[in-house]
């Protein structure tokens, strides 16, 4: 039976992790590849790395990041955050991201996303989606890390994005993004409901409760947090262990 | 002792690379892992791995793209030299695959490459662990306990005319072949280079393997 997934997401900005990540033993708490080793050692599913780098100049950095993760974690990797080009996705596959996950590009260029999943496959083609409530059942895509609105509608959003190609949809509530309240249960049930690929449920999670009901009543396949793990609130055993004692299939 | 890691501009190549290198870099005979486009450096490899990711005609054409290549696989193939195909790099290995058309393969493993059929509740791509139940004894497999979990991302689905070809199966919708093989021929729909443990004892079994 196929897994539910539990995905701990770094920012990175200039190489370095921003957020305070609090693990006790780690060396050099700024490093993403140290924090990524960690969580490689905890059992997480896959990891997951969001670029904040402002500067164009500086994201070789990241290529440096990628490239060292991947050296020491196998497990898969979705890197996102600028992915512009075909030729920034090519680059952070060489680097060796198994994933690009493309978000204000795409609303930029629909057209973008589908060609990228004739180059390199829907597998390795994830859209992210920002969405802020705009009324009852209504939800409103957000780009440029959630400050611009769009006016359009995330799950048409998310029907059309499929349709272009995308092989995964990571939806991340920006009402909910950082409060500890728990996901969009709403948000994510109706992507989830619209969509035939799979979808990673984010932003809110505050208790090992929430990732239970992303998965069970919200409908996602794989559940992404942040700060419950990077502050040691709980580790990504905890999480799995929990989610199994509630029936969510989990891999041990 | 060396692996050729074949490049024909599919997918993430170098996330593959980097796992052989660091099971070779622990096995006794420290193989060197070269990730390659010639097929001359393929009459001089020991293992032969042919990864793959993306569409089915999309690899076939990516390799028939490099003059000599697909010569050079059946060749080496025939020779007996340990061969590992990889997600679309295990398809190809199929008579026929059907994503996008009917299109020829490699034709090792007699079978049909079809789609996954998406169910209420299946999800296409089926993407991400899933646990891997042998079928048959085989050195490479031998680490695969009950329950041991691989990583999978596939649309489509290889069914060999052989039941005895197929060698593991894991359940998405009811078996889907999770390893398939003959003779020194062997083909994983998961990715190794991605399942962690599990995944790089499996490569360190494939540099050891004597068929």
């Amino acid at each position: 039976m196929l897994k539910a997934r539990v995905i701990p997401c770094l920012d990175v900005k200039d190489g370095r992790t921003v957020k305070g990540v609090n693990f006790v033993d780690l060396v050099d708490a700024g490093d993403p590849v140290e924090q990524a080793r960690i969580y490689d050692g905890q059992g997480a599913d896959e990891l997951c790395f969001l670029d904040i780098t402002a500067s164009h100049e500086n994201r070789d950095t990241l290529f440096g990041v990628v490239n060292r993760t991947a050296e020491q974690c196998f497990m898969p990797l979705t890197v996102g955050g600028g992915v512009r080009t075909v030729d920034d996705i090519r680059k952070l596959l060489i680097a060796g991201a198994d994933k690009v996950s493309i978000n204000t590009a795409a609303v930029h260029r629909p057209d973008f996303v589908a060609e990228a999943a004739r180059k390199f496959g829907s597998q390795c083609i994830v859209v992210a989606i920002d969405a802020k409530a705009a009324g009852p059942g209504r939800f409103e895509i957000f780009t440029h890390g959630g400050r611009r609105g769009t006016g359009i509608d995330a799950v048409a959003w998310a029907r059309r994005m499929t349709g272009n190609g995308a092989g995964e949809i990571l939806l991340t509530s920006m009402d909910r993004d950082g409060t500890g309240e728990g996901f969009d249960i709403d948000l994510t049930r109706r992507i989830a409901d619209a969509v035939p690929v799979p979808v990673i449920a984010s932003g809110g999670v505050g208790t090992l409760d929430h990732l239970v009901a992303g998965v069970r009543e919200g409908g996602a396949t794989g559940v992404l947090a942040a700060s419950i793990f990077h502050f040691g609130t709980h580790t990504i055993a905890e999480a799995k262990a929990h989610m199994a004692e509630a029936g969510v299939p989990v891999r041990p | 002792m060396s692996v050729a890691i074949v490049d024909y501009g599919s997918g993430n190549l170098r996330s593959a690379a980097k796992a052989f290198e660091r099971a070779a870099a622990d096995a006794p005979r420290r193989p060197r892992v070269a990730v390659t486009a010639d097929p001359a450096e393929l009459a001089r490899a020991d293992r032969i791995v042919l990864p793959g990711v993306g569409a089915f005609v999309d690899c076939m054409t990516g390799l028939a793209r490099l003059p000599g290549m697909v010569e050079a696989l059946h060749e080496r193939v025939r020779a007996g030299v340990p061969l590992l195909g990889i997600c679309v790099g295990m398809q190809l290995m199929a008579t026929v695959g059907e994503e996008h058309g009917i299109h020829d393969g490699l034709g090792w493993v007699p079978g049909r490459v079809v789609p996954l059929a998406p169910g209420e509740d299946l999800r296409i791509p089926h993407m991400g662990w899933n646990e891997i139940e042998r079928r048959a004894d085989h050195p490479v497999l031998a680490g695969l306990e009950a329950g041991a979990h691989a990583y999978f991302v596939h649309s489509y689905k290889m069914v060999p005319d052989r039941p005895g070809d197929v060698l593991a199966v894991t359940d998405y919708g009811g078996p889907v072949a999770a390893a398939v093989g003959r003779g020194n021929v062997l083909g994983t729909q998961f990715h190794p280079e991605k399942s962690q443990r599990n995944g790089l004892a499996l490569i360190s079994r494939f540099l050891e393997w004597r068929p």
